[in-house]
């Protein structure tokens, strides 16, 4: 299981904040609310907060120069953006402002829940990372390799991507679009199943056979890879 | 009164009043130099016409001495329009002439010197007290007298006065007409922006069906009521085009909305158990994904439509694209059972939006698995990704060996929730094709749905360079 996380709303919808704050909680986390983007400011410069969630339209202060704002004073956390606007110049724009990620409404919760916790977890160095394991599934970022109990599983350039990205956020829930847009670099509505079939083809390459599965799929959320059910 | 001051306050009234009395000082100031001018010749020619009466006199004295030169100048001063002459004596006593009252000091003088003198008058044998103007010159003679011939300047006064006149006559000309053709000019300029304005306000009160008015002169003022007009045909076009895409979501987003509250109470009117309710719940909320799909997709419609995102259009390299996007869909289409084929050119590039094109193409092979798999067993069922250069045009299409479109309802697929089958039992929103085909047009390009022999190709026909 994660371990909590210290998690900032800012947004001035006080019905939608208060749903996130709870939703969040349910979660296994502790969200905090700021109601403009000024409070917002101020408490995140506070600091203490692993993630920020921020709507783009904020009284006193945007939800975009909050972000700038805070990114001049040197403050790391990641930043998700929640907006109304969901075109492709709008995501560009919220991300050279200094977001991390961008979610437009309306969302799904599952959704913005995995993406935050994955969010979340950046803050931890990992470039220097180039092995990962989940139980005995064995992955090698240099030599490209992929073994399970000792045995090696050939893979596509492509698979071994998408293996990468769900071991790098092992025990963490990755949704359908965060894999297209992770593994493939599109940001659109992929429709039918596509994504299903490429990782139900993983699944057989490195469960097939085996007694425990390590990848599992969660019902209206995504997929995960961890030990245990 | 204030139409007055409006009249006044016009910047045609006032570049007319300025240029108008540029038009004044540059007049005036002509018309001094010319003064000037003839008043220099004038003084040059009287100099002129002096020295030769005084080299006639000196010449008289010369073979006559004083008697025969002051008899002369007694005959001749007696003419009318006569020279001004004074011949004095050694001791400054008046020998002969027809003026006096001269000072000593323009005596001395021997050049052109501007004095005044009073008339001598013979009835009276009295001066006149008058004094007058004159040029004169005086020449010493031999035995110190001393001649002075001169000219009244009463013509050059003369002409003063009539340059003097004129400068009036043309300064009060030039303000009655210029202000008369500043007053006209200021009304014409103040009745077609009063009408421009009108109709602005007319325009702004929500009539856009308006225009201003166009005089047909081609003036500058008509050059900018046609951009005006222009630019309000195109914010007609772009409100309608907005209250066509509004309209089409409220019709659009009724039905799903429609359907997401009949089954909720549905659920709650017939399920009994927990499970139940939950299982209720649940499909609800996959109900409401779906709905948002929809209103994202018909967002993204809307807003391609209406022309969003052809200001970030960047090279998108075609070729890439399509390979990837054949790599993403490739399992699914082979998991449907179909074989997957693609010829896909090398290098192709084209101006446009890489988000938006893969999601078109996405949208094509989707459609292409739901209805283009082949009616009868048997029959082989392939999907084929293809993409070429032809007369500078970029062709992308997908082709299926399905049952194909006939060609009268090609139109009605392309239609927002345009779906063929009736009974709506395949799954899809209906939206896959208005999205391709508002792609299409905002990358200048339009969409083709053709026969496969068996089966439906449809192609997207971009423009390579616009």
């Amino acid at each position: 299981m994660l371990a909590d996380m210290r998690i900032l709303i800012v947004e001035d919808d006080a019905e939608a904040a208060a749903y996130l704050v709870k939703a969040f909680s349910e979660a296994g986390h502790v969200a905090d609310h700021a109601k403009d983007g000024l409070t917002g400011y101020g408490m995140a410069e506070e600091g203490g907060y692993e993630c920020l969630v921020v709507d783009r339209m904020l009284p006193k202060m945007d939800g975009l120069t909050m972000i700038g704002a805070l990114r001049e004073q040197g403050l790391q956390t990641p930043v998700l953006i929640l907006s109304a606007l969901g075109q492709v110049e709008d995501r560009v724009k919220g991300l050279r402002a200094g977001g991390d990620d961008y979610l437009p409404k309306p969302y799904a919760f599952s959704e913005l829940l995995a993406r935050v916790e994955v969010l979340a977890r950046r803050k931890a160095p990992q470039a220097a990372e180039t092995f990962y394991q989940v139980a005995d599934l064995k992955l090698d970022r240099l030599s490209h390799k992929v073994s399970r109990g000792g045995e090696d599983i050939p893979m596509q350039p492509r698979e071994f991507r998408l293996l990468e990205y769900l071991m790098r956020n092992a025990g963490r829930v990755v949704t359908r679009t965060m894999l297209l847009e992770q593994v493939w670099d599109y940001h659109f509505d992929p429709g039918t199943n596509v994504i299903d079939v490429h990782v139900s083809r993983l699944r057989a390459k490195i469960d097939k056979g085996q007694a425990k599965p390590l990848l599992h799929t969660v019902r209206g959320a995504g997929y995960v890879i961890r030990d245990g059910a | 009164m204030t139409g007055l001051r409006r009249l006044v306050g016009t910047t045609a009234f006032k570049l007319s009043v300025i240029y108008m009395l540029a038009s004044a000082i540059f007049a005036g100031g002509l018309l001094l130099y010319v003064g000037w001018n003839a008043r220099r010749l004038i003084d040059e020619q009287i100099g002129q016409t002096l020295t030769a009466q005084i080299n006639g006199l000196a010449d008289q004295y010369r073979i006559g001495g004083i008697r025969r030169l002051s008899a002369i100048i007694e005959r001749r001063s007696r003419q009318p329009g006569s020279f001004l002459f004074l011949l004095q004596g050694p001791g400054g006593e008046t020998i002969a002439g027809n003026i006096t009252g001269v000072s000593s000091a323009v005596m001395a003088n021997s050049d052109l010197t501007e004095t005044t003198y009073q008339r001598f008058d013979e009835a009276e044998g009295q001066p006149v007290l008058a004094n007058r103007g004159a040029l004169v010159r005086v020449f010493t003679l031999p035995g110190n007298n001393r001649l002075l011939v001169g000219r009244d300047l009463e013509e050059r006064e003369r002409l003063n006065a009539v340059l003097g006149q004129a400068i009036r006559l043309l300064i009060a000309a030039l303000l009655i007409f210029g202000g008369l053709g500043a007053f006209l000019v200021a009304r014409r300029a103040l009745a077609r922006m009063d009408a421009m304005t009108a109709t602005s306000q007319a325009i702004m009160a929500g009539d856009l069906s308006g225009r201003l008015p166009v005089s047909g002169s081609g003036d500058e003022i008509d050059r900018l009521a046609v951009s005006l007009n222009a630019m309000l045909v195109r914010i007609g076009e772009l409100m309608q085009g907005m209250k066509e895409v509004s309209d089409n979501i409220a019709h659009d987003l009724k039905t799903p909305l429609t359907r997401l509250r009949n089954s909720a109470e549905e659920a709650l009117r017939t399920s009994n158990s927990k499970e139940e309710y939950r299982a209720a719940l649940e499909r609800t909320i996959d109900e409401s994904d779906g709905l948002i799909r929809t209103f994202n997709a018909l967002l993204l419609i809307a807003r391609t439509e209406a022309g969003a995102g052809a200001d970030s259009f960047a090279d998108v390299d075609v070729s890439s694209l399509l390979t990837d996007l054949a790599e993403i869909y490739g399992p699914s289409v082979e998991e449907a059972g179909c074989t997957f084929r693609t010829d896909i050119a090398p290098g192709l590039t084209v101006q446009g939006s890489r988000e938006l094109l893969g999601q078109v193409v996405a949208n094509l092979i989707d459609n292409a698995l739901k209805y283009g798999l082949p009616a009868q067993e048997g029959s082989r069922a392939e999907v084929t990704l293809s993409a070429s250069e032809k007369d500078r045009n970029l062709l992308i299409s997908v082709a299926d060996r399905g049952p194909g479109i006939p060609p009268e309802k090609r139109g009605k697929a392309v239609e927002r929730f345009g779906r063929l089958d009736t009974s709506r039992n395949k799954p899809g929103s209906g939206l896959g094709l208005s999205l391709v085909s508002a792609v299409a047009q905002l990358h200048k390009g339009h969409l083709r749905l053709d026969d496969h022999h068996p089966g439906l190709i449809v192609t997207l026909e971009l423009p390579l360079q616009a």
